[in-house]
Order: structure tokens, then C-alpha cells, then sequence
């Protein structure tokens, strides 16, 4: 379902993506780990359309369309996903509001009856329980004053309601206790199925017990430098990157003979 | 005589009192452009208005002369020629309308194309509409329930032939015409406007709006507002603008006056959404505006509301003179500029009495290449014992063009005096929107998003319906902002 060749995406003139492949079919989970500053979630705000990252060259086809050329906001209600790294906090606006809106948004677009307030409230309600959120979270601002772990807690809310078709999670796991992180993994496991795809970056093993990728690459310095199956997770665990460093050099020669299968 | 402009003719009309002349000037709809006693006159004669008042705008009148314009204000703008600009016109009509029913349906139209649907609004809402075409009033409904509890609400006009002694006693009371340039301009010249009387121990029932709208070329707007409320009485009052799309710059200089007996309470709410011009800043409504109240009794409370996104350029300071012992003044004030807007605006809240408290929250927004600017001024009196103020002043930048500034100012002269001031300012980010956008929201919703829950605030002071109204003009005030 999502096809990159090729890419490459730089930010104040300075190259983060250097030709970067990967391939992405339905009912699959990908993880992708990789030294800090490899570029992850350069890719993930790229896949997800921000403007700051300027793209260069390559291609993003997703369900043959190109996705590079398709508004931030149409990739969302088509049902791309991004769980932040850093989930921003919007002063003011209550999340309540928020997630409605976004909701009604994307329901819109699937040619769904928008929620009314009754409806969704039965329906936020009902995920909060499940992401171990207290209705409280419903009144305060978006994000703002929430700890890491709500922080994280709330972008699993917002994946779980919008239902995407391919959700990225940038290191959702970071910063989590282990009850989060099962929340974290249980999200990700119910919204499994054989029309959706995940990407999941994590620089921990640990959360790949609880959601068992297809398979696993190894991002550096703009490149998928190495693709395995789930093995591949805990070689890494075990030796840290610098083992791949040499290899990541022979499998990132050009001609872009990247890592995806 | 030897060049005929037009105020020179209305010289020499006026020359032979009581002439043919003067007549044929009284039958006329709109007078010529230009202001003199005689234009004063004439617009006092054709109102029918007893002696007392027409003396009062002579008076005003030969102040004005005198004054000269104020600069001070954060805003810049061409010279007005105040020789160019028409002090009367009436819509054409034969006798006044009764009833609904017998207001122009063109007109009636038109106010529903601006969002007043007069019947549903007065039949749903419960509220009582005295709607301003240019400088007449052409529809006022409710008035007999209103009677019943001893209310009058009708147009200054009316009120000047119906209850001459409450304008006699009350009018200048809180803004004499010496109080500056426009009020006293308004008090020479001022057309129509609304008149409440809210006696002795009466809550008011329902809300009372009016519907402003400036329409024909070249009007200058000089609204003239008094509102009493008697001891123990209470009211709310809503004001909407709205002024179609057009080319030139028009004045609009109106005074509102409140006065609060003891124990009585007003509130004031204002949506103000008139031209503001197009994105070159061509265009657009000039509005300068003096808005008071008088704490006048003790225990009594004045609050203003006021949402403004409209005007080229915008010079209001609504404000409470805390006369009365433990009197309450509040401004709650959401001020946008977009495009070239300037909008300088603030409130004063004068402490006079002994434990007078007031509230002032202003939220400025700033697009495009809008400037906002906040003057607050608290006095506290010696007399003041006890005075306590809160200040709280927010402003919100979309975009890197604009500006906002603030400018607090704090005259305490009574040690017992407590003022607290809060000030922030903060810019919609680029990372705000490119996570509203993440989960489907367009840019556009995204800022109106954020915005309005910058504004919630102000927005939970304003009734229901005017509420909503104001979130959805802020989204079309904002159209554009963001590339
Ligand atoms: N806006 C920006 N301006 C300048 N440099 C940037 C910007 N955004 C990212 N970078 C740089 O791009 C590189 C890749 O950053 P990115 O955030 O994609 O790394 P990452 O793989 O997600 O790292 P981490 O594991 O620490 O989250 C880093 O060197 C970072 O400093
Ligand atoms: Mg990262």
C-alpha cells in the first residue's frame, strides 16, 4: 500500500533523507529503529506532509496515488496517521473539542454521518477507558500541562477514534511506565487488520514483545541500512548499532539498493 | 452667496427663518454635505426636538470648534474633511412603519441577508428589535410587553418626544460634549440611536438588541445611546454592526452613555463587524466611538462585552466610572485586525467610591499586517478605599507581520488599593497547525480553532446566539490570514 523509492528530504539546506526505500503492504507491521538523528522522524513528518522538511528527489506512491502531492490535512482524512514524537500542546482548545472536530473531519470525508455530541461522547468516552484515560483529559487543553505518558496516551486516544489505514508512531513507547506501554501496544494491536498497515519507530526491543512486527529496519543516516524479521530487534538489542555501521556503508551503496524486501 | 457649495445654500436658506426655503430643506431626505448651526438646526427642527436640546447641540457644536482632532491614538489615517460628509438622511418612507408589517420588504431583505431574520429573531428568541436604518428607526417590536413592566426601549427620537425630562436629566450626564473631539461632534450633530429606561426594581425580561447598519453613500453615522437603569433594575443589552461592502472611508462616531442607579445592573454586549476594508486597507469604516458607564449608585455593576473585527480603523475605549460603593466594572474585549487594520481600544475603569472592584480581559488578535494596540487605564481615587482591579491582557499573533502592543497604565492613589496586572503574548505556531491539520483539520479551521479558544474567555460573557455569531465572524474575519 505505500511504496517510497528513493527518497530524499532535506531541512535548512542540510540532507536528513539520502535516498531512503521502503515498502509497506497491507495488514503489515513495520518497526524501524536506528540511532538518534538517522532521520525517523524526518521520514514520519514527511510521509505526514510538513512543509519545513523540503522533499528532493524519490517517490511516495500510497494506494497509487502520490502522496507527496496530496494537502497535509487530505492525507489525514484519507487515513494517514502520525503519533507524534513530541505531541504539541494546543493552549485554549479543549480536547474534547479538538477530537471532535477531527473526528467529524474524517467521517466527513469517508462519507460517514458526522458525530453529534451525544454520539461522540459515548464514543471518547468508551476509548479513554481503554487507553486508561480519566474523562477529565475531555476538559483540558490539548496536550497542554499532560505528563510525557498522558501525552502518549492521548495520541493513542486520537488513533484509536480516527481509525487510520496506516498509522506511523513515532516512539510512542518513550517515556512510558509498563502499564502505558502495554496501552500503547494494545492500541496498536486492536487497530491490526488485514486493510491496515503500522509503521512503528522504537529504539526498544521491549515494545516489539507486546506488538510482533513483520519486520524490522534499521534507519541511518537517511537510509534503511538493514531489513530483517523480528530477530533483527533483538540483535540490535543486544550489539547496539556500531555493529551494523560497516554493513549499513555496503547496503546504502548506491545505486539505492536499500533495505526493504 | 458668490459660490454656491452646498452649506453656502443652506446658509442662505436659513438666512429667512421659517422660509420656503427652510421648509423645502425640512422635506428633503438628505441634506446636503457640510455641518453649520443651520445644518444643526435643521436636523433638530426635522426631529421635532423641544428648545433645551437643540440649545445643547449649539453648544456642543461651538465646543467642537474649538477642539481639534486626537493624534495620539496607534492609528494612522488620511485627514477627514468634516465639510464632506452628509449630517441627515432618512430613508424614504411616508408615515413610520407600525408594525413588521409594514416595513419596506426590501429592507426587511436585506437585514436577513446580514443575518437579522427580524421575525424569527424577535418571535424565537424572545427579543425585542429596534433596528437602525441609517439615522431612523424603522422597526421597533415587543414594545408592549416591554410596557407592561414599565420599560421603555425605542429610538433616542422617540424618547426625545415621549419622555423629554428622562433625556433632560440623564443625557451628557456620563459623556459631556467637552469630553473629547467625537463626543462632542456626535453631541452636535447626532441622528438617532436607542433609549432604555429600566425602572426601579425591574429585571428586565428579555434582551434588547438593535441592528445597526450604515447604508447609504456618503453618511456620516452619529448614534446617540442612553441607557438608565434605576435602582435595583437589571438589563442586557446587545449591539450588532454589520455594514455591506463599499469603497469609501465612513466616519462612524457614536455615544453610548449607561447610567446604574443603586443595586442596578447593565450589561452591554457588542459585536462590531463593519467593513474593514479590502487587504490593501482600501476602504472600511472609520469608527470612534466614546462608550461609558456611571456606577452611578452603590452596589450597582456595569459590564461591557464587546467582540470587534470589523473597521478600517477602530479608536473605542469602553469604559466604568465606579462612583458608587462597592460598585463592579468589567470589560471583557476580543479586538481582531487582519489585512491593515488598526484597532486601538481598551477600557479605563475609574475607582471613585470605597471597595469598587473591576475586571478588565482584553484578548488581541493580530494577522496579516494588523495591528492591535490595548490602553488600559486604572485610577484609583484617594477616596477609593479598598479598590481592587484585576488586568489581564492577551494578545495572539498569526503570522510575523503584525503587531500588538499594550500599554497599562496604573494611577493609584489610595495605599489600600490592590491592582494586579497579567500580561501574555503568544503566536500560533507552525507546528500547532501541522498537528491540527495531521488529524484532518484544514488550515482555516485550525487557526479559527485556536483562536476562538484563545477567546473563550470573553465568548462565555456574551449571550448564547450572539456567541455563536461571534466565533463564525472570527472565521471570516480571519479568511486569508495564512498563506
Ligand atoms: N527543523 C530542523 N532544523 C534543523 N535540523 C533539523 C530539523 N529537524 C530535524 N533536524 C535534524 O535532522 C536530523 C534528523 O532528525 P530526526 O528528528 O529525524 O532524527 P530521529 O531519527 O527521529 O532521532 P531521535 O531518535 O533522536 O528521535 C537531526 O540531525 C536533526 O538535528
Ligand atoms: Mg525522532
Amino acid at each position: 500500500m505505500l511504496d517510497i523509492k528513493n527518497l530524499k528530504a532535506s531541512v535548512e539546506g542540510k540532507d536528513i533523507l539520502k535516498g531512503l526505500d521502503l515498502q509497506v503492504k497491507a495488514g503489515e507491521v513495520h518497526a524501524i529503529m536506528g540511532p538518534n538523528g538517522s532521520g525517523k522522524s524526518t521520514l514520519s513528518q514527511v510521509l505526514a506532509g510538513r512543509d519545513t522538511f523540503q522533499v528532493d528527489g524519490g517517490s511516495v506512491t500510497w494506494d497509487g496515488q502520490d502522496l507527496l502531492a496530496m494537502p497535509i490535512e487530505e492525507r489525514a482524512r484519507a487515513g494517514l496517521f502520525l503519533a507524534f514524537q513530541y505531541p504539541v500542546e494546543i493552549p485554549g482548545v479543549s480536547n474534547a473539542y479538538f477530537l471532535k472536530a477531527a473526528v467529524n473531519a474524517v467521517r466527513k470525508h469517508r462519507g460517514l454521518p458526522e458525530f453529534d455530541a451525544m454520539d461522540f461522547l459515548t464514543r471518547v468516552k468508551a476509548e479513554m477507558k481503554s487507553v486508561g484515560m480519566k474523562e477529565e483529559f475531555l476538559y483540558r487543553a490539548v496536550n497542554e500541562g499532560f505528563s510525557g505518558g498522558e501525552k502518549k496516551r492521548n495520541e493513542v486516544l486520537q488513533m484509536a477514534l480516527l481509525e487510520p489505514r496506516l498509522a506511523i508512531l513515532d516512539e510512542t513507547d518513550s517515556g512510558l511506565d509498563i502499564d502505558a506501554l502495554k496501552v500503547v501496544a494494545d492500541g496498536v494491536n486492536r487497530l491490526r487488520s488485514p486493510d491496515r498497515a503500522l509503521i512503528v519507530i522504537t529504539h526498544y526491543q521491549r515494545l516489539l514483545d507486546y506488538i510482533v512486527p513483520d519486520h524490522v529496519h534499521v534507519l541511518s543516516q537517511g537510509r534503511i541500512v538493514r531489513s530483517g524479521g523480528r530477530e533483527l530487534a533483538l540483535e540490535l538489542e543486544e550489539k547496539g548499532y556500531g555493529w551494523i555501521g560497516d554493513a549499513g556503508e555496503i547496503h546504502a551503496a548506491p545505486p539505492a539498493a536499500g533495505g526493504a524486501q | 452667496m458668490k459660490t454656491a457649495t452646498p452649506a453656502r445654500k443652506i446658509d442662505s436658506f436659513l438666512d429667512q427663518e421659517y422660509s420656503a426655503g427652510f421648509e423645502t430643506l425640512l422635506e428633503a431626505d438628505t441634506l446636503p454635505k457640510g455641518l453649520s448651526e443651520d445644518v444643526i438646526r435643521v436636523i433638530s427642527a426635522k426631529k421635532g426636538e423641544p428648545e433645551f436640546l437643540l440649545e445643547w447641540r449649539l453648544e456642543a457644536y461651538r465646543r467642537w470648534l474649538t477642539m481639534t482632532a486626537p493624534k495620539w491614538a496607534a492609528v494612522d489615517f488620511p485627514d477627514i474633511d468634516f465639510q464632506d460628509i452628509v449630517y441627515y438622511s432618512a430613508p424614504k418612507k411616508k408615515d413610520g412603519p407600525k408594525s413588521l408589517d409594514e416595513v419596506d420588504p426590501e429592507l426587511l431583505k436585506t437585514f436577513e441577508k446580514l443575518g437579522v431574520p427580524l421575525h424569527e429573531r424577535a418571535r424565537l428568541a424572545g427579543v425585542a428589535v429596534d433596528a437602525v436604518f441609517d439615522s431612523v428607526s424603522v422597526a421597533t417590536t415587543f414594545k408592549k410587553e416591554l410596557g407592561e413592566h414599565g420599560i421603555i426601549f425605542c429610538s433616542f427620537s422617540e424618547a426625545v418626544k415621549t419622555h423629554p425630562e428622562l433625556i433632560r436629566q440623564y443625557l451628557g450626564t456620563v459623556v459631556p460634549p467637552s469630553d473629547n473631539f467625537y463626543a462632542a461632534l456626535n453631541s452636535a450633530v447626532f441622528s438617532d440611536g436607542s433609549f432604555v429606561f429600566i425602572p426601579k426594581g425591574v429585571k428586565c425580561p428579555m434582551e434588547l438588541s438593535t441592528y445597526f447598519r450604515i447604508n447609504a453613500r456618503d453618511t456620516g453615522q452619529f448614534e446617540r445611546t442612553l441607557i438608565i437603569a434605576e435602582e435595583g433594575a437589571s438589563v442586557s443589552y446587545l449591539e450588532g454592526c454589520t455594514a455591506p461592502m463599499r469603497d469609501e472611508n465612513q466616519l462612524h462616531a457614536a455615544v453610548v452613555e449607561l447610567i446604574a442607579l443603586d443595586d442596578a445592573k447593565i450589561k452591554y454586549s457588542t459585536v462590531q463587524n463593519w467593513y474593514p476594508g479590502d487587504k490593501d486597507g482600501i476602504g472600511g469604516i472609520y469608527n470612534f466611538v466614546t462608550k461609558r458607564g456611571d456606577c452611578r449608585g452603590a452596589r450597582s455593576h456595569i459590564s461591557w462585552t464587546q467582540v470587534e473585527t470589523g473597521s478600517a480603523i477602530t479608536w473605542k475605549y469602553p469604559s466604568v466610572i465606579l462612583r458608587g460603593d462597592d460598585s463592579v466594572g468589567d470589560f471583557h474585549s476580543v479586538a481582531l485586525s487582519n489585512h491593515r487594520q488598526q484597532a486601538d481600544t481598551g477600557t479605563k475603569m475609574i475607582h471613585m467610591g470605597r471597595n469598587t472592584k473591576s475586571t478588565i480581559l482584553s484578548k488581541g488578535i493580530s494577522a496579516g499586517r494588523g495591528s492591535n494596540t490595548f490602553r488600559g487605564l486604572v485610577r484609583i481615587a484617594p477616596k477609593a478605599e479598598g479598590a481592587r482591579n484585576y488586568t489581564q491582557c492577551d494578545s495572539l499573533l498569526i503570522g510575523d507581520q503584525c503587531a500588538a502592543h499594550t500599554f497599562p497604565t496604573i494611577e493609584a492613589r489610595n495605599p489600600t488599593a490592590h491592582v494586579e496586572h497579567e500580561a501574555t503574548t503568544s503566536r500560533i505556531g507552525e507546528d500547532q497547525l501541522f498537528y491540527a491539520m495531521q488529524r484532518g483539520l484544514t488550515a482555516e479551521d485550525a487557526v479559527s480553532m485556536i483562536v476562538n479558544g484563545f477567546c473563550r474567555e470573553v465568548f462565555k460573557e456574551l449571550p448564547m446566539e450572539f456567541a455563536v455569531e461571534a466565533q463564525k465572524l472570527l472565521g471570516v474575519s480571519l479568511e486569508g490570514s495564512i498563506g
